[in-house]
């Protein structure tokens, strides 16, 4: 490619250009949020009651996403659903955040002993290929969505740890660093107040754009029966429970597969324009 | 590169006894007890000595760390105990249903390969113009959608609309592949198209393509004969260490397209709470992703001449 010379004033034209997109999809995903949390008030319908008369009904005026064989609202259900998903989804994204980084900074800072055992540690669970060990780890605690966090965040805190360790050594090196030390800063201070705050744009930016992978694979075990049991509504099962009926009423599966393609698209977006803002040279575009 | 491969296989001790020891604890954490499991799956009532027996003959009786080195000796000998349900060996079952999900693996990297390579090239050549944006989209819509919606969505459109292919099972022969393939590949390469692209941009900004340009070397021979030469050493890596992954990532779609394969095996035995299934599923998915990532990374090293060559340096 040819270089090409950026001026300033293009510079500022893209950054505002990336400011009104994260302003927007704030917003956007705001809303979700709010739907998700009053999901009881939002919805329509009572998403768990069921009206046997009105089972399968096509989407129209009454039900806009039509009803499931129960009869009971597909738009109520899969507002509810949003409940279900998105908040585990970002209580899975936190813990691993949490967990990765603090992990990565002991092991970057102190080196030695206690990072090559924490290292090792987390290259076994990363010599478990994708959702195996999940799978694995839901099956043997029996299901549910709360082992099903539990199995997904085992397998991927190990990232965040590499991530923050491989960033950390980079840093803790620094004048700045050393400084600290000099005018008699102690160690968890100097993590909190000089690390962290060095390492977070990096570590964001992984948080983000882990929230759609995070509510697929969610909503995968819950979709082979590993996650969200029925009557729960959540999106995974809820398209699990459909499957059979998928020639005849499509919606009852096409609606929570939009929800969370939509849902996902959103974080996703929201993800790539974050780094765009924390951390330029890596963006998709260049 | 002797040294090295040495070096690696003994990294590779550590893991193996790292990946056998949590699924070990795994599958000694579970709530249910397999004696529990037995006395359901013959129907009847046992009594305590009879529970005691069952015990003594699995070797649950024993201290923990004893039975974990006696599990690992029979694991090592290719003895992974009997199904609870069918009461066939472990071992055989999964061996049997290895092939399928192999077949479904390769099939989906051949087409990943086909469709993220090119598209992933013409984007980074075409770098901000129409077509990237346009790829760019569409990986990016790939990226968005869990792969069993769009497994549902391929059996709504292609089998229940059109009647074009079976909708599950694999007794269609190349016609039952497509679908399940083509799930698997979209999600791959919507992945790949991206890391194709940044691969070749990232070759392509390199000083000597700058230099060669200076020269008067046309840019389609710097293409052909520079960048892609270059960049394809990394591209056929990546997708190589896409295999190990994609093993185990066939569990969801195998059980949708009622694949005969390990992953839907393993799915099943969950729901029936079979854990010598998952046991050996977990297991031989993790040594069969270590070993092919060891593979791949000890070919790349051969294969690339800065590492070959500057080996003797060292």
């Amino acid at each position: 490619m040819t270089e090409k010379t950026i001026t300033i004033r293009e510079q500022k034209v893209h950054k505002d250009y990336t400011k009104v997109k994260l302003i927007i999809l704030l917003i956007l995903l705001g809303l979700l949020l709010l739907a998700a949390a009053f999901a009881s008030k939002v919805s329509p319908f009572d998403p768990y009651e069921q009206d046997l008369g009105s089972a399968l009904q096509e989407p129209g005026d009454a039900h806009i996403f039509g009803t499931d064989r129960y009869g009971r609202d597909m738009l109520s259900r899969v507002i509810m659903g949003s409940q279900t998903t998105i908040f585990s989804a970002l209580l899975l994204v936190c813990i691993i955040t949490v967990v990765g980084t603090v992990v990565g900074i002991f092991c970057g800072y102190y080196g030695g002993k206690l990072d090559a055992v924490l290292m090792r540690i987390s290259d076994i669970f990363l010599a478990f290929p994708g959702m195996v060990f999940a799978i694995a780890v839901a099956g043997v605690l029996s299901g549910g969505l709360s082992n099903a966090v539990v199995a997904l965040a085992c397998i991927s805190w190990p990232k965040f740890a590499r991530l923050a360790r491989s960033q950390v050594m980079t840093v803790k090196d620094a004048p700045y660093i050393a400084a600290a030390k000099l005018a008699g800063s102690g160690t968890v201070k100097i993590m909190i107040k000089h690390i962290l705050p060095n390492i977070a744009g990096a570590i964001i930016v992984t948080a983000v754009l882990d929230i759609g992978t995070m509510i697929m694979e969610l909503a995968g075990l819950s979709f082979l029966g590993l996650g969200a049991t029925p009557p729960t509504a959540e999106w995974g099962s809820m398209m699990s429970n459909g499957r059979s009926m998928l020639q005849t009423c499509p919606w009852v599966v096409l609606a929570p597969g939009f929800a969370i393609f939509i849902t996902v698209v959103l974080f996703n977006l929201l993800g790539d324009t974050v780094r765009d803002v924390l951390d330029p040279r890596n963006s998709a575009s260049h | 590169m002797k040294k090295y491969i040495g070096k690696r296989l003994l990294q590779l001790i550590p893991i193996l006894i790292g990946i056998t020891l949590l699924t070990f604890i795994l599958m000694n954490t579970s709530s249910t007890d397999a004696i529990d499991i037995m006395e359901q799956n013959t129907g009847g009532s046992w009594t305590e000595a009879q529970k005691e027996a069952a015990r003594a003959a699995l070797g649950l009786d024993k201290p923990l760390p004893i039975q974990y080195i006696n599990w690992l000796g029979d694991v090592l000998t290719g003895d992974m105990g009997e199904s609870y349900i069918s009461g066939q060996p472990v071992f055989l079952t999964f061996m049997e249903k290895l092939p399928a999900t192999v077949y479904l693996t390769i099939t989906s990297i051949l087409l990943t390969i086909l469709i993220s390579i090119p598209f992933g090239i013409l984007s980074a050549v075409r770098q901000n113009k129409f077509l990237d944006y346009l790829i760019r989209f569409f990986s990016f819509i790939g990226n968005s959608l869990p792969n069993f919606f769009v497994a549902l969505l391929l059996i709504l459109f292609f089998s229940l609309k059109l009647g074009w292919l079976p909708v599950m099972g694999s007794s269609e022969g190349f016609k039952s592949v497509i679908l399940p393939t083509l799930t698997l590949a979209i999600a791959m390469s919507s992945k790949y198209t991206r890391q194709v692209r940044a691969t070749v941009l990232e070759e392509m900004n390199k000083d000597y393509v700058l230099g060669a340009r200076a020269r008067g070397i046309r840019e389609n021979r710097i293409l052909y004969f520079n960048v892609l030469k270059a960049s394809m050493l990394s591209i056929v890596t990546l997708l190589a260490l896409s295999i190990g992954s994609l093993l185990g990532g066939t569990a969801i779609v195998e059980s949708i397209f009622m694949w005969d394969g390990v992953g839907k095996l393993a799915v099943d035995a969950i729901l029936t709470r079979d854990y010598p299934i998952i046991q050996a599923y977990v297991i031989w998915m993790a040594l069969i992703y270590v070993l092919v990532n060891l593979a791949t990374d000890i070919i790349y090293h051969y294969l690339d001449p800065r590492i070959r060559l500057g080996e003797g340096m060292k």
